[in-house]
């Protein structure tokens, strides 16, 4: 009796309430995202035997293709309409939201894909990961069209605690565990500082709203603007801390390791192109006026992530780690995209997500496959004549790595260029002159791998020369896992993915315009 | 500046190698080991005589007259970022495609990598990118050019190399790719001042020359670019990766390295430094001056030291390149002309050296000139072709040498006599280090092992006889390639010179087919 009570007065509430007009457009691709995952649950729960992994990956790569047919609609839209919010000004859209959300399906679908051969692998039955996936993805889109600090975080929250269940998804292996850990503690660490950002931005401009922060700020001179700059170096912590940004890194590493190699590698696009998106938003568009303030901040914070990732990288002899450490080298050269605060820094900071999502997702991709059952063999060692044994996934990952290093004609060089434009555009020379030379060290690793892999196998006869590259190639003889000479199998799933990653850095790398064009069309609704 | 020619003979002398290499790439390994060795060969050689025949079309069709960029291909490539498809080639760059040109089919043909698909597949791509740099005319597609170049370089040394190969190959790696770290900032900053000044963004070259920039910008641009130059050439003291790398790449490695890619370096130098920055040129003409002489010095003086025979050409390569350097930044006509005719010469006399040098070790499998006696009685013609070259690298009048580091010390003379002076020395080196090693490696009796050593094969000498003719005939008469690179080096000098303030000296502006002829 008490629930129908209880029922009717929600009722007569709700019919008070005044609900804001929703445009379903603007957040279609979340609620496909969001759908598609509450469906793959409920088939689960229903179908008496375990979901076969064939109808989950389908599922979640139809989902995610959805989800890219719903953004892409997005994008006409806003091409033919104008950018514009919605929902009662909680969401925006514009081309940088659209392209964002079509970055995060087509990651989606690729990671779903790669997933399938490791749940295969691992013989994981259900639907848990990619539905988790999902619901990641579904928290960077609305990270990246959240026109209010509130809904950043909700979008921040959702697809944080996916990714911490993600992290420690391999239940078998230690590691997973910890990594899931490690991850939860000092990720709900950063959200509370964000929260407390949050708090602060509202108690000195009196909204959460990002077009009425700029709003208020471009009317009011703040006397006493402690609080609020306090408020937004809060914020940035909470994003360098998502977006892996040193000194706020600590935990990259271990994550990425620990982590199941799909998981890595969806947690390497997916979660910084989230974190990125909503930083771009909130510091260009809302903190745009005080960017004089932040710049410097972000300046120092971009030179010490480029130079101590690129560095750091060099002496990791776990390819898992070290590409960790390039990710966060790879984040300082996004930094640049920010640190330049301007609508060109804006494009080039997102083409940079675009192109290194997919270098980063094909890599790992190569990377599960060789690391092989329980993700065991992450050495580096592992890697030595890896061009006899598989020859094509060595040549996909070397293109992937060369791609990553900056190499000419692949989407790499373009991203580079495209940073280091907006930096000295936005005078920055000193900086984009750091990134270069970081750029340069950390050809050095991925040389390393590529060199490796090109090498004489274990077992295999020496050349000539065989005998230099113990001492020069800092990787200790095969204490870990001395792969053996039998030849790989590359799954189906995991090869299609990464055929896609390598043709997409390479397709657009000898054809940039249609995808530069692309990324030039990202404005923000409040440059 | 005109399009003289609806056949686009630069972008198809670029994408010819490029598609060829996919194509070698391709060939499936199911036909069976011999028939596939024999498709990639012949791919391999279709393509680079394809390409060479087009070189010789595109030289055929330059006259001599307008110094201007002729064949013009300039098409939009990536329109957001302001970078163009736009090659176009003058007298500066002419011969070095030439050159270039005629060394990769020679290299396929000299060294044993001609039926190895991935090693021909790297050979291709490296052409394509090489080729491209000398006729790319925007910035960015230069420097992708000149950056594509070292993955197949990469790939070639730790493959096929030999000695310390990894290590050399990722000395060499890092250093260029260090270096062009600068180069690339340098690029985007003078594309940047211009799209300030005029409101659009471009990387093309003729457009980016009437960028104003300050004496101080020139010189830290100038800096940048120069850094990324002078370790690619290599000029002293940015050299240290090029002996390693000179040695432990397989023959056809060394060769493109030594004969081609080392003339990116300084044809960047002449082609952009000078353009775009020629106040800092004038200013700091003495510093870069100095460091040319020192190389000149240096590579002579431990070359003389060296006993290792892929070691002392790599020496003596920076000692040459030194004079480029030194006729370059003379900044008189015939010091530039000299320069650009030292990089075409260089490359055939050191292409001509390390392949018989490759032959050398093929045969006695040693590059220690001190166990090689007495080849010159087994093999005769080797030792005369040898004997040839080592010549026309010290500057024997009659051949080719000559007349590069004649042009470079007249022209050195006039504007900085001093330099000139010091420099001289360093044709005597040559003939030191050069006499020295030919002593031993073809003097004295032979021991019974090199006794045993056959002669060049017909098949050998044709490989190496188109480079003797050339080195000869221009050696002899190089009235023709003179009077087409003069008048693109004079309206260089004079775009310095107008842009600056300064007149060379009126000797050097005096006659146009330069020098003593």
């Amino acid at each position: 009796m008490t629930a129908l009570s209880a029922l009717a007065a929600m009722l007569a509430t709700t019919s008070h309430l005044a609900l804001p007009r929703i445009a379903y457009l603007s957040i279609l691709p979340v609620l496909i995202l969001l759908g598609g995952a509450a469906a793959m649950l409920g088939a689960s729960a229903l179908s008496p035997r375990r979901l076969p992994t064939s109808a989950s990956t389908t599922m979640a790569v139809l989902t995610a293709l959805a989800a890219l047919g719903a953004s892409l609609a997005q994008w006409v839209d806003v091409r033919d309409h104008g950018p514009h919010v919605a929902v009662a000004g909680a969401v925006v859209q514009d081309g940088f939201s659209a392209l964002v959300a079509v970055l995060v399906s087509a990651a989606m679908a690729l990671s779903a894909l790669v997933s399938d051969s490791w749940l295969r692998r691992e013989e994981v039955g259900g639907p848990e990961l990619q539905v988790l996936m999902l619901v990641s993805s579904a928290g960077a889109v609305v990270m990246a069209e959240a026109n209010d600090l509130i809904v950043v975080f909700l979008g921040l929250e959702i697809l944080s605690i996916a990714l911490y269940v993600l992290a420690a998804f391999n239940a078998k292996r230690e590691q997973s565990g910890e990594a899931g850990l490690k991850y939860f503690v000092l990720g709900a660490f950063s959200s509370a500082i964000f929260v407390y950002g949050i708090a602060l931005v509202y108690g000195a401009t009196g909204t959460t709203n990002l077009a009425q922060i700029t709003d208020y700020l471009s009317r009011n001179v703040l006397l006493h603007e402690g609080v609020l700059l306090a408020g937004v170096a809060l914020l940035l912590v909470g994003f360098a801390f998502k977006i892996a940004a040193v000194p706020f890194h600590l935990w990259t590493p271990d994550v990425y390791q620990g982590a199941p190699t799909p998981v890595t590698g969806f947690m390497a696009a997916v979660a910084k192109v989230g974190g990125f998106a909503a930083l771009l938003r909130v510091f260009i568009s809302s903190f745009g006026l005080l960017r004089t303030d932040w710049q410097p901040a972000v300046w120092v914070m971009a030179a010490v992530t480029l130079l101590l990732g690129a560095l750091v990288a060099l002496v990791q002899r776990d390819i898992k780690r070290m590409l960790a450490y390039s990710s966060i080298n790879h984040a300082g050269f996004v930094l640049l995209g920010v640190q330049a605060a301007t609508s060109r820094g804006v494009e080039a900071a997102l083409y940079y997500l675009f192109t290194y999502s997919f270098m980063v997702i094909g890599a790992f991709a190569v990377i599960s496959v060789v690391g092989g059952p329980d993700d065991a063999g992450h050495d580096l060692e592992r890697y030595r004549g890896l061009a006899r044994r598989a020859p094509w996934l060595a040549l996909t990952l070397a293109v992937l790595l060369l791609a990553q290093a900056g190499i000419p004609f692949t989407t790499g060089f373009l991203a580079k260029l495209e940073v280091i434009s907006a930096a000295v555009g936005a005078g920055s020379t000193a900086l984009a002159v750091i990134a270069m030379v970081s750029a340069a060290v950390a050809a050095f690793f991925y040389l390393r791998v590529v060199l490796l892999m090109y090498s004489a196998g274990p077992g295999e006869q020496a050349m000539d020369g065989a005998v230099a590259h113990e001492e020069n190639v800092a990787v200790g003889a095969g204490s870990g896992g001395v792969a053996t000479a039998v030849t790989l199998a590359v799954p189906a799933t995991s090869a299609v993915a990464i055929s896609l990653c390598v043709g997409v850095t390479v397709l657009f790398g000898l054809w940039p315009a249609p995808l530069t064009g692309f990324a030039q069309l990202a404005h923000l609704l409040i440059p | 500046m005109t399009h003289d020619t609806a056949f686009p003979f630069l972008t198809v002398l670029v994408l010819l190698p490029a598609v060829a290499a996919v194509v070698v790439a391709a060939v499936p390994a199911r036909l069976g080991a011999s028939v596939q060795r024999r498709v990639v060969e012949a791919v391999g050689l279709g393509a680079t005589l394809a390409t060479l025949a087009l070189a010789i079309t595109i030289t055929v069709r330059y006259q001599a007259g307008n110094g201007g960029f002729r064949l013009i291909s300039d098409h939009m490539w990536a329109p957001q970022l302001g970078i163009s498809w736009y090659l176009g080639v003058d007298g500066i760059s002419l011969f070095l495609i030439l050159m270039a040109a005629l060394l990769f089919p020679l290299v396929l043909l000299a060294g044993d990598l001609r039926d190895n698909r991935s090693a021909v597949a790297w050979l291709l791509l490296l052409e394509a990118g090489c080729l491209g740099s000398f006729v790319a005319l925007d910035l960015v597609l230069f420097f992708l050019f000149f950056e594509v170049t070292l993955v197949p370089v990469y790939f070639l040394m730790t493959g096929w190399g030999s000695g310390r190969r990894n290590y050399s190959a990722v000395k060499f790696f890092l250093y260029t790719f260090l270096g062009s770290a600068f180069l690339l900032v340098g690029i985007v900053a003078v594309a940047f001042v211009h799209e300030h000044q005029t409101g659009t963004l471009t990387f093309d070259l003729v457009a980016l020359e009437s960028t104003r920039l300050g004496t101080a910008s020139q010189i830290l641009l100038f800096l940048a670019f120069t850094a990324a130059f002078a370790v690619k050439a290599p000029v002293f003291p940015f050299h240290t990766w090029s002996p390693d790398a000179y040695a432990d790449a397989p023959t056809s490695g060394s060769v493109v390295l030594a004969a081609v890619m080392a003339k990116m370096g300084t044809y960047g130098i002449i082609r952009f430094d000078l353009s775009l920055f020629p106040r800092a040129v004038v200013d700091l003409a003495p510093l870069l001056l100095s460091l040319g002489v020192a190389g000149i010095l240096y590579g002579g003086i431990v070359a003389c030291a060296t006993r290792d025979l892929k070691r002392l050409v790599a020496y003596s390569s920076l000692s040459h390149l030194g004079f480029v350097v030194l006729g370059t930044f003379a900044l008189t006509t015939q010091g530039l002309t000299g320069g650009v005719v030292q990089m075409v010469n260089h490359g055939l006399i050191i292409a001509v050296l390390f392949i018989v040098i490759g032959w050398i070790y093929e045969r006695r499998g040693t590059w220690n000139a001190s166990a090689l006696r007495g080849l010159q009685r087994p093999a005769p013609i080797l030792a005369g072709i040898f004997t040839l070259a080592m010549m026309a690298a010290v500057g024997l009048p009659g051949l080719n040498g000559f007349v590069g580091e004649f042009l470079v010390l007249i022209g050195t003379f006039v504007s900085h006599r001093w330099w000139a002076v010091v420099a001289t020395a360093g044709v005597v080196l040559a003939a030191l280090y050069l006499l020295w090693a030919y002593q031993q490696v073809f003097r004295h009796e032979p021991d019974p092992e090199t006794a045993a050593v056959k002669d060049l094969s017909w098949r050998e000498v044709a490989v190496v006889a188109p480079l003797v003719l050339v080195i000869i005939f221009l050696g002899v008469y190089p009235k023709p390639v003179l009077d087409r690179i003069t008048p693109s080096v004079q309206r260089l000098v004079q775009q310095v010179d107008r842009a600056t303030g300064t007149q060379a000296p009126a000797v050097s502006t005096g006659t146009t087919s330069a020098a003593g002829r």
